[in-house]
């Protein structure tokens, strides 16, 4: 019944074939985030904060302090050199407060509890070593969580997401406007700062779920009927949009039938990131790839999933890793397709392609449209089941591998197991030496 | 468990251990004889075939003053165990061979009478007109009662297998001795109380003779003294010598644990027992210890009740006193103690000796793969108490583990040159121990001498030196069958005693008195006819073989042939090794030249042409040298294991035939064996307390599993699965049949640590990923419920991690297994016909593929570089290499062993570090659907 593409159950190409599984939460766990190297924190409904280490899955610390679940979470390492490190991390929780963590001994440094409505999101801005809250207002704090400024009251519904710009300006999604602000410090030398409404953007007709920033000249923001603009980050107009995804000139064979079962929450732009060529959407149950250059999705799954993709999130290595309400993580990997003339369409380009001998004409036309642009397409290289559950975000760590954290309490750290295994026989070589039980002639 | 076609010959079904555990048992005259076969030549190591007694027991006698030997009890205590055997001919016979009681009462020199603290002798004694032999055990005890304060008693072990009392002499003298360390504990507890009562009856009549003597002074002014007060005043004297006599006494008794406890060897019997023995030894401080303090029966309120006695100058007539039972020398308690002791005993050594070898033998090998054994081995069964003195050369194998020539070399070799030292149990032994009282001479006689008791060092001195000579001499004492038409009175007529050859004990044979019963002393070297000269050869291959379940029919053949090979295989490789030379510890291949050189004689066959195996296994004599530190020993078990496996004929022609040969062979002996053995002796096999329950559930697996390879043609693939740690689970409508396949599968499944197997044997909730990481062999309930159709949606969400065996359907889905390991496995027409015979084969073929776990895992330039230069290709390389041509896997079974390594270094790791969090290990790979 569904076009979902599946991989059978050999995956060379999926690295990750060991797995630890992380028991602790009592919730749905919905953040991860990463403190350093080898350490990240995890955060769910039940309001607890867990620490791990990465490479050996080791519970390093459960931060007990919110009564509610959580809402946000931030990272907030030192930016001083000079001062020892110690990586701070911030939760914002249902409860209505704030607590700045210390990450090294697990103690609650402060908890700051005056905000009228939920916070919904925090931003770090290292440059200005300063946090901003986001809820029903939006607030400025330092280190020491002083409160340095804040805005009057927005919205009740509260800013859903913030991102940083250039010229100490702040993006803020508020239902379906994008406001900027500008901070600025007093130059009468005191601490004493302000927080300025520039400018309200409502190019959006729906709700703004989620606003990334490409680079430093462009964000970009996706809606909840799939419109996805990308703004200029510098004077905040309007570059390019996308909207009616499943529109787009890149498959125009679309089937009629396909396009009206599309409801809302399928067109939903869930998550959105970037490199520095393309935009990556979670959009419903798809994910598209928008090249920035060229202004057009260049290439898209849109059936990636069973259900609704949550987090999508692009590899060093031309890979992108999505997860989905369905409970599993696919990673997919953006090729460049030959274009061999006597080849037929590849069955596993877009599915809703391999419909028959109707379609052919449009195939050609397609074929002729991009005769001079190279095709690409994502290709499925492995997918990863051990949830039960939706898997909420995952948490690339590079070699030491993947954190993935669902509704069903766990998270999962997803590992090669061929490099675990030569860890551990170095660690047992180490390990011999260490007891005298190795004697190397030398 | 390791075993071979020629151990495996001595399993034998335990269906007699049931009835041990079902209560009633049946009435002798409803049971059908178990043991059809008994005549001559069914069991090839019964030597005697007509003892009276129907299984071993244990005796124990009393040299009584009044009616001379007589038995007191047996264990089992039950009168059809000894049959028609005459327990009073035999109690006057092994109580004849003591030659303890001789050194009693008043030693020439002395004033008074001294304690000799003896120490037991050991005696084998064996009489081939009854068919009995006996390992007997003499102790003393104390009785205030009885001439010179001694009752001399004996426990022996009667068996009709001569074998098993020489074989077995240490383990017997082990267990013995606690026993009897337990009674003695009583006994001496016991006597010094009497001493105690003795001394406040003397201390009252002293008192009233006193006064009658001062009243008859005063009633007599005419200045001289009436013959009746001489008489009293003798008496009084005869009283005041008698106390002084008695404190003396007490003091040695007392002085008796003060010494002991100095001595290393000496550990206390039991928990409760060292807190009576603290009792008494508070009391004898160093007041107790000085006969002249006044104060001393002030510390003796612990028996506040009793009323002292008069005490009749004249004592009874010593026939007409009622001597105390062994109950009442040795207080209750101790005499319960001693019993469970001689129970237990008796549970570990009844039936057959090649039983109890061959789990020696296996225990003590397995001992030594403490790196491996968690793997497939129950560990708790290891652990348990054995024996420890036997293996005390294990122990210290961890030790010195310095040299590296060692490390290099194969226990093989070594097994060849010890088996010169260990040509007889017996023989070695007396040695041995006396260089033990030698050595502990020294540091007591120093010690006592610190404690300033200089009257206590003399006689200590003279107890010592009487132990020396008698306590540890260890007697063949045998009946010729010529001779044994003498009866008893003609046998009074003694014989010569001949003393041992060995130099250290011609001493012992002089200070014996000369027993009076037709004894005679066999050779003290009983080698040769323990050790028939054809076997001695063969020997080394009793253990060297066992990891091989493979080929007795073609012998081991051990040729150099493959090196070339391995050589050609990775040629740049060694290259590199040999001028790094780092290798030689790791790359045993190499080394294999040096292993084939001792070996020649492994070819025999220890086998004969009716495939029954003649040769009783021998008892393991741990080799002499360490091998390495930490995981010492196994090296030299694989290490003699490799070579074969090297062979490059045995991994691909003869492989067929050498699988079918074990079949028949094993098979047809274990089935003889197991009718003979039995024969041999009436008593089912060794029931461990602990592990008779596993041995149950051994059998049961091993039953079930043999079923499941004949039913499932996809028995190969589903034990693959569960060997490379994927987990199978088992779905199925019917939870009897679920749970016997898992039962059966669960021999298969390689435990991850120190604790019980992963596997779940009935589960009705859907599974999920956590429960892949803890189990990896589930029984799951098949349902029709909405609830079930959940578990069966898990299961195909999951099924990558899965082999699923449907049980109903009688289908498996699971990855292909085209390797050769699980092969010989389970080959499903196989000859093997008993349960346990089948696990023991199992566990033999795990055993082999953990030695190259083992090897593949702490072989350091497999998974290192050598240099750091070097890329991770070419390690991986070596290490494809290694496990394709060194130990010889193919295909899916480098899956087998690479999942084993991962386990074994992950106990490794853990074990010494904190418990990791258990993770799953996986394959993208693709499954196959099975069906019948």
């Amino acid at each position: 019944k569904s076009s979902v593409q599946t991989i059978g159950e050999e995956q060379i190409q999926n690295p990750y074939t060991e797995l630890l599984v992380l028991k602790g939460h009592q919730d749905i766990v919905r953040f991860l985030v990463q403190i350093d190297d080898c350490r990240f924190a995890s955060a769910g409904d039940d309001g607890i904060i867990f620490l791990w280490n990465a490479q050996t899955g080791e519970k390093l610390n459960e931060l007990h302090g919110h009564t509610h679940k959580i809402t946000a979470i931030a990272p907030f390492s030192s930016s001083d050199v000079t001062e020892e490190k110690n990586d701070l991390i911030i939760t914002a929780s249902a409860d209505r407060t704030v607590i700045v963590w210390d990450c090294t001994s697990g103690r609650q440094i402060q908890k700051v509890s005056c905000f009228h409505s939920t916070v919904k999101c925090l931003t770090v801005l290292q440059r200005l070593n300063v946090w901003l809250s986001g809820g029903s207002d939006l607030c400025v704090w330092n280190r020491k969580l002083d409160l340095l400024c804040k805005t009057s009251h927005l919205t009740d519904a509260g800013i859903s997401a913030l991102v940083e710009l250039p010229k100490y300006c702040v993006a803020a999604a508020v239902g379906k406007e994008l406001i900027i602000f500008k901070l600025s410090a007093s130059n009468n030398g005191s601490e004493s700062w302000n927080i300025l409404e520039v400018k309200r953007l409502v190019d959006h007709h729906d709700n703004i779920s989620s606003l990334v920033s490409v680079n430093d000249l462009t964000f970009v923001t996706g809606s909840h009927i799939g419109e996805l603009i990308v703004w200029d980050a510098l004077d905040w107009t309007k570059q390019a949009s996308e909207c009616n995804f499943w529109d787009s000139s890149v498959h125009p064979d679309v089937q009629p039938e396909i396009k009206l079962s599309q409801s809302p929450h399928e067109t939903s732009v869930q998550h959105l990131t970037s490199d520095e060529e393309c935009v990556f959407a979670a959009v419903g149950k798809g994910i598209y790839v928008y090249n920035l250059q060229m202004k057009r999705v260049i290439a898209c799954q849109r059936t990636a999933h069973d259900s609704s993709v949550l987090h999508i999130e692009k590899l060093p290595n031309r890979q992108l890793i999505s997860c989905s309400e369905d409970g599993s993580v696919r990673i997919w990997e953006l090729r460049e397709k030959q274009q061999l003339p006597a080849e037929p369409v590849s069955t596993g380009f877009f599915n809703m392609w391999g419909f028959g001998r109707a379609n052919k004409q449009a195939i050609q036309a397609a074929k002729k449209m991009h005769e001079n642009t190279p095709v690409y397409f994502l290709e499925l290289v492995g997918d990863l089941i051990g949830h039960s559950s939706a898997v909420q975000m995952f948490l690339y760590f590079g070699e030491l591998g993947l954190a993935t954290c669902s509704a069903d309490h766990l998270i999962i750290l997803w590992k090669d197991g061929e490099r675990e295994s030569s860890l551990r026989s170095l660690t047992l070589f180490k390990k011999l030496a260490q007891n005298g039980d190795l004697q190397l002639r030398l | 468990m390791i075993s071979a076609p020629d151990v495996v010959a001595f399993t034998r079904e335990e269906e007699l251990e049931d009835d041990l555990y079902r209560e009633p048992p049946l009435p002798e005259e409803y049971s059908v004889p178990l043991f059809p076969f008994t005549g001559q030549g069914a069991n090839p190591w019964a030597k005697v075939a007509g003892s009276k007694f129907t299984r071993d027991f244990i005796l124990i006698s009393e040299f009584s003053e009044q009616v001379g030997p007589q038995p007191l009890l047996t264990i089992p205590d039950d009168a059809k165990v000894s049959g028609t055997f005459d327990l009073n001919y035999f109690s006057l016979r092994i109580m004849s061979v003591d030659y303890q009681a001789s050194f009693v009462g008043h030693p020439p020199g002395s004033a008074y009478p001294k304690l000799n603290f003896v120490e037991d002798s050991k005696v084998v004694l064996g009489d081939s007109k009854e068919g009995a032999f006996a390992y007997v055990h003499h102790l003393t005890l104390y009785d205030l009662e009885a001439r010179g304060f001694v009752r001399p008693f004996c426990m022996a072990y009667i068996s009709a297998d001569e074998h098993k009392i020489m074989q077995q002499f240490q383990e017997l003298s082990t267990e013995f001795s606690k026993a009897s360390e337990c009674l003695k504990t009583g006994n001496r507890k016991a006597f010094a109380n009497e001493l105690e009562k003795k001394l406040k009856d003397l201390d009252y009549t002293r008192t009233v003779l006193h006064n009658e003597t001062e009243q008859q002074k005063k009633a007599n002014d005419k200045g001289y003294y009436t013959t009746q007060a001489i008489e009293k005043a003798n008496e009084l004297a005869s009283v005041e010598k008698s106390i002084i006599e008695h404190q003396d006494l007490l003091r040695q008794i007392r002085s008796y644990p003060y010494r002991k406890l100095k001595d290393s060897e000496f550990h206390p019997y039991e928990p409760e027992c060292a807190v009576d023995r603290a009792d008494v030894g508070s009391d004898q401080d160093p007041t107790a210890s000085d006969p002249a303090e006044p104060g001393e029966t002030a510390l003796y309120t612990h028996v506040p009740s009793y009323t002292p006695k008069l005490i009749k100058a004249k004592s009874a007539k010593c026939f007409d006193k009622k001597l105390k039972t062994l109950e009442e020398l040795c207080d209750v308690y101790f005499f319960t103690q001693t019993l469970d002791q001689l129970h237990h005993i008796e549970r570990t050594f009844r039936g057959d000796v090649c039983y109890l070898l061959t789990e020696q033998i296996s225990r003590a090998l397995l001992k030594q793969q403490s790196v491996t054994n968690f793997l497939f081995e129950d560990v708790s069964f290891l652990d348990e108490k054995r024996p420890e003195k036997q293996y005390r050369g294990c122990q210290g194998l961890g030790q010195d583990a310095t040299d590296e020539k060692c490390s290099e070399e194969s226990l093989a070799p070594k097994v060849v040159i010890s088996l010169g030292s260990y040509k007889s149990s017996v023989e070695c032994v007396p040695i041995k121990m006396e260089q033990e009282i030698e050595d502990s001479e020294g540091p007591k006689m120093s010690e006592s001498m610190m404690s300033e008791h200089q009257e206590n060092l003399d006689y200590l001195d003279a107890d010592i030196k009487g132990s020396i000579s008698s306590g540890e001499s260890i007697e063949v004492l045998g009946t010729e069958k010529s001779g044994s038409g003498l009866t008893k009175s003609e046998s009074q007529a003694s014989l010569p005693v001949i003393p041992s050859p060995q130099a250290g004990r011609s001493k012992v044979g002089s200070r014996r008195t000369v027993s009076e019963d037709s004894i005679e002393v066999l050779s003290t070297c009983p080698s040769e006819s323990l050790i028939p000269e054809d076997f001695k050869a063969s020997y080394p291959s009793a253990i060297n073989e066992e990891p091989h379940a493979g080929d007795d029919e073609g012998g081991l053949r051990f040729t150099p042939r493959l090196n070339p090979g391995v050589d050609d295989g990775q040629d740049d490789i060694s290259k590199q090794e040999s001028l790094v030379q780092v290798d030689a510890a790791c790359c045993i291949g190499k080394e294999s030249p040096n292993f084939l050189e001792p070996l020649p004689e492994l070819g025999q066959k220890p086998c004969e042409e009716d495939g029954v195996v003649r040769i009783p296994p021998q008892p393991y004599r741990p080799a002499e040298q360490g091998l390495r530190g930490g995981f010492p020993c196994h090296d030299g078990l694989s290490g003699g294991l490799l070579p074969y496996e090297l062979d490059s004929r045995y991994l691909t022609g003869s492989r067929e035939v050498s699988k079918s040969s074990l079949d028949e062979c094993s098979d047809s002996t274990s089935y003889i064996s197991s009718a003979a053995s039995t024969c041999s002796d009436r008593t089912p096999s060794p029931a461990h307390l602990g592990c008779a329950a596993g041995e149950r559930h051994r059998k049961k697996a091993g039953q079930n599993a043999l079923r499941f390879i004949r039913q499932y043609p996809f028995a190969h693939p589903a034990i693959y699965s569960l060997l490379s740690g994927r987990t199978l689970v088992v779905l199925g409508e019917d939870e009897a049949m679920v749970k016997r396949l898992v039962t059966a599968l669960s021999i298969f499944v390689p435990s991850c640590g120190a604790y019980a197997k992963p596997v779940k044997h009935w589960v009705t909730s859907a599974l999920h990923l956590v429960d892949f990481q803890k189990w990896k062999l589930v029984g799951l309930q098949r349902a029709v419920s909405p609830a079930g159709v959940n578990v069966l949606h898990a299961l195909s969400r999951y099924s990558r991690y899965l082999s699923i065996l449907d049980a109903d359907s009688k289908t498996l889905r699971c990855p292909l297994y085209k390797g050769t390991v699980v092969a010989r496995l389970a080959d499903h027409r196989t000859q093997i016909k008993r349960g346990s015979t089948y696990y023991m084969h199992v566990q033999s073929i795990l055993t082999q593929l953990c030695s190259k776990a083992f090897l593949f895992t702490f072989c350091h330039h497999l998974h290192l570089p050598i240099s750091e230069r070097e890329p991770e290709e070419s390690v991986v390389n070596r290490r494809m290499n290694f496990l394709k041509l060194q130990l010889g896997l193919a295909n899916e079974d480098i899956k087998i062993v690479q999942y084993l390594a991962e386990l074994l270094k992950l106990h490794y790791i853990q074990e010494l570090g904190q418990g990791g969090n258990p993770l799953l290990r996986f394959d993208y790979v693709p499954s196959f659907l099975y069906k019948i």
